[in-house]
């Protein structure tokens, strides 16, 4: 091969986070205040949740299939576990009877609530064959509906402050949030390229009846594919209802395609097998500086949408480029 | 005669609707290859499928090592060391080769058996391929390698199983004859090893050279089982389809015309260049290479699919310009692609519809609407000018055996009547009764004035049917042989004359 090629493929490889360093590099230039420590933590705040949802979601897409239901997973967490650590100096408790509760008790409710619904999403999918669309799309009606019948619609505040610090506390200069995304990255970087359970992923997305035929159990797979899915879900929710010091059911509406973007632009592949979890960070910081950036330079919000449409858009005729098959 | 490492008997396998497998016997003796043969539909594929457990059978039998097995899973008959090398090879392929050999049992760390050893990995694969004598990278991408060499990852993948029983489902039939020569010694190299191999294949030639005992399926019923030694190929032919076929390539010969078609100086750049022939009314053009010598391309480009970057197309002496396969249609040309599934059936749709799939325009009436009755009528006609097997027109076309399916993608470009056909391996994985009816009508449309374009690997098929031949190496024609001078050493000599000259 020669110089040039292999200079060509290196820049393909790392093409994401080449975008990332210029994109912050001209927004340092425009804007003075970008580079201060305290924006840079904020847009780590802003996104570590997204962040921790959109990794949930790659594994699904990865494995060839999608995650709609990790939204309404968020909502769903939000209320199951602000409704269990409402102070009690609150009068209009949605269990009134309640006693103070050890915070992991709201905590691990929320997870399993977000394991549970993962699972049945993963089991639909691997025995019942309907297409992975289809199926989170009905589970995200669903687990929306139940945020909504569990609280009347109306929102759960009043939180102990034992659950508050979880979203609004730190660790020297670093937030818990933002070392609770680090550590679900580097357990998803563990998973997908050191464990038997991510080189299945990757073989189910890559071509599932290789993986039938070289004997992986891909049903068992793709129930854990989404059950872990459901449970980075509900740990977003349970990081962002902390912070927000309030559980709401509508909290995670639309999060899922923010999720699905930056998985996207990522260089996560709709056509299976192809995703990683540094390019999936890098895929979240871009639309996190991104909306960061403009505002910072004051552009309306709703341009802001637009240009986070087409940055998806290009980001995946590029990566369907870089992963055409060469002869 | 060696000992028998294989038993099935009586094996009944339906399907809705279908018997598939009529209590059908079958054996393997140790170390040796035997040959499973017949047209498709006979039963080979699924007889093969009850063995390797993703098809697990009704009823019947399997002795493995003379020792009764049931086989309900590809798992199970991977651990009993039975393997089998699908016909559509299975790579995942954006990873590497060690992942995609060790798929599904990677070796770990400790007895854990959830952290993969990536170092203990690459060393067993490199051991793997250097006792095999295969010079890979375990690192790269699958995706990176060629169809041959994919085939070399499935074979090492079933010796890593230490696999007793290797089941090859049409294994050469994307594979250059270099490619074959390097399978077939590697054949040989199993057999040493004491492997048993059950081989699947529409190619006379490679059982003969190849197989050391035959069986014949046809409509899910044994018709024989022999040592090869003992048959020959017409009595295999007419075990096969239940007939004699009086011949293989039935070339009628006819009057040849005027040039048609004239390619001048034609250039793709980095694939083909200087081109230049011609084709006349009635002529069969065979067109041969190695894979990857630039035929494909070359038709892609006459066809407008590909960019030329120099060069003259005249028809009739006339400088035509096609840029896209509208102007290609429109000068009179069809395209039966190489690749059925890939570029011609859309397997949800019905017959009529794939038939009529490159003319709807010629189908649009008045404000747009297409006229349905004359539609179904000139299908109706190709079914029975071609004699397509389907129950309806309305039948899904993905229900029809592959013979039949390549008969209507032969129709689609028949119905609006062009004067130039341009066939990629026409005959590719379709089984000899249809390929024979197949050639008779290629060989009756040359008699009725058309030019055709006939790529194909097949030797034989080239040879039996040409009045030219055309070799193509490193995308420049290397020679274009006349009928009288055809036999395959010349051929293979010139498809591969490039790199002589280099070495």
């Amino acid at each position: 091969m020669s110089s040039t090629g292999s200079l060509k493929r290196l820049a393909n490889k790392y093409t994401i986070f080449i975008v990332l360093f210029v994109m912050a590099g001209a927004l340092s230039f425009l804007s003075p205040y970008f580079l201060t420590p305290q924006n840079l933590i904020n847009v780590l705040i802003t996104e570590s949740g997204r962040g921790i949802l959109a990794i949930g979601v790659a594994f699904a897409i990865i494995s060839k299939g999608i995650d709609l239901s990790v939204g309404s997973i968020v909502s769903l967490t939000s209320v199951v576990a602000a409704c269990l650590i409402q102070d009690p100096s609150y009068s209009a408790r949605i269990f009134p009877g309640l006693p103070i509760l050890p915070v992991f008790v709201p905590v691990f409710a929320g997870m399993t609530a977000g394991i549970l619904i993962g699972s049945i999403n993963g089991a639909l999918i691997a025995y019942t064959a309907i297409p992975p669309f289809i199926a989170t799309l009905g589970s995200m009606i669903v687990a929306r509906g139940l945020g909504l019948i569990l609280t009347n619609a109306y929102p759960v505040p009043m939180l102990r402050p034992e659950f508050k610090q979880i979203g609004q506390g730190s660790l020297g200069p670093i937030p818990f949030v933002v070392i609770i995304f680090i550590l679900v990255a580097i357990v998803a970087y563990i998973l997908l390229n050191n464990t038997k359970f991510g080189k299945n992923v990757y073989a189910i997305g890559g071509n599932i009846n290789a993986a039938r035929t070289s004997g992986i159990k891909v049903e068992k797979n793709l129930i854990f594919i989404y059950a872990f899915s459901g449970l980075c879900a509900s740990i977003a929710g349970i990081l962002i209802t902390a912070r927000a010091a309030s559980g709401i059911a509508t909290l995670g509406n639309n999060y899922e395609l923010d999720a699905i973007a930056a998985a996207t632009i990522g260089g996560t592949s709709h056509a299976g097998g192809i995703g990683t979890v540094p390019g999936i960070i890098a895929g979240i910081l871009i639309l996190g500086i991104l909306n960061n950036g403009l505002l910072l330079l004051g552009i309306s919000p709703y341009l802001q949408q637009v240009i986070k449409g087409v940055i998806i858009v290009v980001a995946v005729i590029f990566d369907m480029r870089k992963n055409a098959i060469r002869h | 005669m060696e000992e028998l490492i294989l038993e099935m008997s009586k094996i009944v396998r339906t399907f809705p609707g279908v018997k598939a497998l009529n209590s059908v016997d079958f054996h393997l003796r140790k170390g040796t290859v035997h040959a499973l043969m017949g047209e498709n539909g006979a039963g080979k594929s699924t007889l093969m499928k009850c063995l390797v457990g993703i098809n697990p059978p009704d009823s019947g039998e399997i002795l493995f090592k003379s020792k009764k097995v049931t086989i309900p899973n590809p798992l199970t008959a991977l651990r009993l060391g039975i393997a089998m090398i699908y016909q559509e090879l299975n790579p995942v392929a954006d990873r590497s080769v060690m992942e995609n050999i060790w798929l599904g049992r990677e070796p770990t760390f400790g007895k854990l058996g959830f952290f993969v050893n990536h170092r203990k990995m690459y060393e067993q694969t490199r051991e793997l391929l250097a006792d095999l004598a295969l010079d890979l990278n375990p690192r790269q991408k699958v995706k990176e390698l060629s169809i041959a060499k994919m085939q070399m990852i499935e074979i090492a993948k079933a010796v890593s199983f230490n696999a007793d029983i290797v089941v090859m489902d049409e294994p050469t039939s994307a594979l250059t004859p270099n490619e074959v020569d390097h399978l077939f010694s590697m054949i040989r190299k199993l057999k040493q090893r004491g492997v048993s191999i059950i081989y699947i294949s529409h190619k006379m030639d490679e059982i003969f050279r190849i197989a050391d005992e035959v069986t014949v399926l046809r409509d899910g019923n044994n018709v024989v089982t022999k040592p090869v030694a003992e048959m020959n190929i017409d009595s295999l032919i007419s075990a096969m389809v239940g007939r004699n076929l009086t011949e293989l390539f039935p070339k009628i010969e006819c009057p040849i015309g005027d040039v048609r078609l004239e390619v001048q100086n034609l250039e793709v750049t980095g694939l083909l260049h200087d081109i230049s022939f011609d084709l006349r009314r009635g002529e069969i053009l065979g067109v041969s290479g190695l894979v990857g010598a630039g035929r494909t391309e070359l038709m892609e480009a006459l066809f407008g699919l590909r960019r030329k970057s120099s060069g003259r197309i005249l028809l009739d002496g006339k400088p035509v310009h096609i840029d896209s396969p509208v102007d290609a249609i429109k000068a009179g040309m069809g395209f039966l692609t190489e690749d059925r599934r890939l570029t011609g059936i859309v397997p949800v749709l019905s017959v009529k519809i794939n038939t009529v799939l490159a003319h709807l325009d010629s189908y649009s009436g008045a404000l747009g609407f297409l006229q349905l009755r004359r539609m179904t009528k000139d299908c109706l006609e190709y079914k029975d000018r071609l004699s397509i097997k389907t129950p309806s027109i309305e039948a899904l076309i993905q229900n029809l055996s592959g013979g039949n399916q390549q008969k209507v993608l032969v129709a689609r470009w028949l119905l609006n009547n062009p004067d130039i056909l341009i066939l990629d391996e026409p005959t590719r994985g379709i089984d000899v009764g249809a390929k024979a009816e197949i050639h008779s009508i290629i060989t009756k449309l040359a008699s009725e004035g058309k030019s055709i374009i006939m790529v194909s690997s097949e030797l034989p098929e080239i040879i039996g049917m040409s009045d030219r031949v055309m070799v193509v190496c490193q995308g420049r024609i290397t020679a274009i042989l006349d009928r009288k001078d055809l036999d395959q050493e010349t051929i293979m000599r010139y498809a591969t004359s490039i790199n002589n000259h280099a070495a």
